[in-house]
């Protein structure tokens, strides 16, 4: 890890992985969307409905996903003080965000023909809308500050402390009685649901994770060449 | 006989570099001034030293070992007086005074130290008078008395003098002389002219160099 | 232990000389409470539904309209630089000022809840677990605040800044603490809220001490 601490020789990782990831995102989402809207059978209880599921549910993994990178790579900036941990947290946020707000949204789009209603005030539901605001608090203190670095360091802080979220949004199917159904395929006596609607989820679930490290990707490039900007015009000054 | 020293210590400031390359040696019972132009980063440095701001580069060490070491046995030695006072407007001096004592284990209850750190910078008459009315010349001797109050063998001092006027800069003057006579060392920042010559640590020199450095970091390809 | 309870008897003095300040965080809270009747109607079955959710609603807000003051004139007078710089662990400055803030915050609120029952109409048997309720949710409220409000300090917008961090963080003080007391409405035992609520007040008490004197150090360095 600290071999890519050196942010140019992190910066060639990037560059080599943009591409790849580029192409799995584009390749595994058309071959998911293909699979979960023509391919793949209605359910027998829901109907069509169930196509939502393959936006919904590997949206909400890569909440939970990407705020445990956040997480994990705000420790490392804030033990290690490797900077470009930080400009990898901070490239996440948005994404993450994005994530969350599109589980939630398409969550909502499922929940009225399926529960009624468009929102209700279960555990699930509460919890992911939690993450949604400590996404937008991280975003929101890491801008708050005139010295850059104070914002990193903050909001590093914050995104270690929002994580006790993260178990309770896995569990909070378990542990309290909800509408939300429970875990179906991330579960230890084996996935409960069957291989005609596995296989369009894992390919949605490649293609999101694909598409999430492609943004990345950028969005750490773009960081980094701003930072050189910064540092020439103070130069210039 | 103690050592206080720091090789190489670099300094960056959000996204600025500040200063490089900076080392220092100090003996009990020396003085080291910290000189330089606005900007160059004697405060900074004095943070470092405080444990503060964590350096960028380089190591700070206490008879040789690195304070990074042991943290908490380094704030035991340091007494730092920064440019803001530390003194709170809602209470009088002599609770203020107090505050900063029941910190220290050992001086909470040292009534002489106590009134001797009032009459070091003569603000004995003020003890009663809340902070808040004093003028920021008398809050300064408030801040100073610190160093009497609360005793520690590292005097940090930026730019100490402020606001005092020549009796109270006197005063200073003869504490830093028997500090350092029983042994004890001043790291100082200031801007005034030397009186004797004493070790100093010029940072104009170093802050050209960290803004050299400013100029390769650039120069890296994306 | 001294150097803690020196930190608690110096900003319970402070507290004491600018009482003011105090008092405007309990009218606030009592505005709040009574904004409530006004805004969906004084009809009394519908307060003593609501009755418990308003006063810890308001209880929170009341809280964090005091919190962002907890560190910051410690930080804008070079106070806090010299806690940091001084031989005692962080950790412990933290407890002590969010002990304090406790003291000069929760407990006024606590002892002016049942009198914001009275006016939300809240049945007789609600009051114990009401006020049981809020002594073991707000500790909690204060130490959680600390968190947000060492994160705060030396930014742009510190008072919305800081709600948009915590309020998110004190939802479960929240929902347990209503729940104890719907729970003695319904002539139900409210102990296992009563017990999360300790529980989450232990946690916080462990946990909130790390992050909020990390969070100090980066604010002054």
């Amino acid at each position: 890890m600290h071999r890519f601490a050196n942010p140019t020789r992190f910066v060639a990782l990037v560059r080599a992985v943009q591409p790849w990831a580029a192409g799995i995102a584009l390749v595994t989402l058309a071959a998911g969307l293909w699979f979960s809207l023509i391919a793949s059978p209605a359910d027998y209880q829901q109907g069509e409905t169930v196509r939502i599921m393959y936006v919904h549910v590997p949206a909400a993994w890569m909440a939970m996903f990407c705020y445990s990178s956040m997480a994990g790579a705000s420790a490392v900036t804030l033990v290690w003080r490797h900077a470009v941990a930080h400009v990898v947290a901070r490239a996440t946020a948005p994404i993450g965000a994005s994530f969350t707000f599109l589980a939630l949204a398409t969550g909502s789009l499922w929940g009225k023909p399926m529960w009624g209603t468009w929102w209700v005030w279960d555990a699930r539901l509460t919890s992911v809308l939690i993450l949604l605001f400590l996404y937008l608090g991280y975003m929101a203190i890491e801008n708050a500050f005139d010295d850059r670095a104070r914002g990193s360091r903050a909001a590093a802080i914050l995104a270690i402390v929002g994580a006790v979220n993260v178990p309770i949004i896995k569990f909070s199917v378990d542990w309290w009685n909800t509408l939300h159904q429970p875990a179906s395929v991330v579960r230890l006596d084996g996935p409960a649901i069957h291989p005609s609607m596995l296989t369009p989820l894992v390919l949605m679930a490649v293609g999101y994770t694909a598409l999430y490290l492609w943004i990345l990707a950028l969005r750490v490039r773009a960081d980094i060449n701003m930072s050189k900007v910064r540092a020439l015009t103070l130069r210039g000054a | 006989m103690a050592v206080f020293s720091g090789t190489d210590l670099r300094c960056v400031r959000g996204e600025r570099p500040v200063f490089d390359g900076v080392s220092f040696r100090l003996n009990s019972g020396a003085v080291l001034e910290l000189r330089g132009a606005n900007g160059t980063g004697k405060s900074s440095l004095l943070r470092m030293m405080t444990g503060l701001l964590p350096s960028a580069g380089g190591t700070l060490s206490w008879n040789d070992e690195p304070i990074a070491a042991d943290a908490d046995a380094h704030r035991t030695r340091i007494n730092y007086i920064g440019h803001l006072d530390g003194v709170k407007g809602m209470l009088s001096v002599a609770e203020n005074l107090r505050f900063w004592m029941s910190l220290r284990a050992g001086a909470e209850a040292d009534e002489e130290r106590y009134h001797m750190a009032l009459a070091t910078f003569g603000i004995e008459a003020l003890a009663d008078t809340p902070a808040r009315y004093l003028s920021a010349g008398q809050r300064r001797r408030v801040a100073l008395a610190r160093l009497v109050a609360c005793p520690a063998s590292l005097w940090l001092l930026d730019e100490p003098a402020t606001a005092l006027d020549t009796a109270a800069a006197a005063a200073l003057d003869h504490t830093m002389g028997s500090h350092l006579g029983a042994g004890g060392m001043v790291v100082m920042s200031t801007h005034e002219p030397a009186r004797h010559p004493t070790p100093r640590v010029d940072l104009n020199d170093y802050a050209r160099r960290a803004r050299g450095a400013v100029r390769t970091a650039a120069g890296m390809t994306a | 232990m001294n150097s803690f309870s020196a930190l608690i008897a110096r900003d319970l003095r402070l507290a004491c000389r600018q009482a003011s300040d105090s008092l405007t965080v309990l009218a606030f809270f009592i505005l709040v409470t009574v904004l409530f009747p006004l805004a969906v109607g004084p009809e009394p079955g519908i307060l003593a539904r609501i009755g418990a959710g308003v006063v810890w609603v308001a209880a929170l807000l009341a809280a964090m309209l005091s919190m962002d003051r907890m560190f910051q004139s410690d930080y804008d007078d070079g106070t806090l630089e010299l806690l940091v710089a001084a031989p005692i662990p962080l950790e412990i400055v933290v407890l002590a000022k969010a002990s304090a803030h406790w003291l000069t915050t929760g407990v006024p609120l606590i002892a002016a809840a049942p009198l914001m029952g009275v006016l939300l109409n809240l049945e007789p048997e609600g009051y114990g677990a009401l006020l049981l309720a809020l002594a073991l949710g707000t500790p909690s409220l204060s130490l959680i605040g600390a968190v947000g409000a060492a994160l705060i300090l030396g930014s742009r917008r510190g008072g919305a800044l800081l709600s948009l961090l915590i309020l998110p963080l004190f939802v479960p003080v929240l929902i347990f603490g209503v729940a104890a007391v719907e729970a003695s409405l319904t002539d139900v035992s409210a102990r296992p809220q009563l017990l999360i609520l300790a529980a989450l007040a232990l946690a916080a008490l462990a946990l909130t001490p790390w992050p909020a004197a990390a969070a100090l150090r980066q604010a002054v360095e």
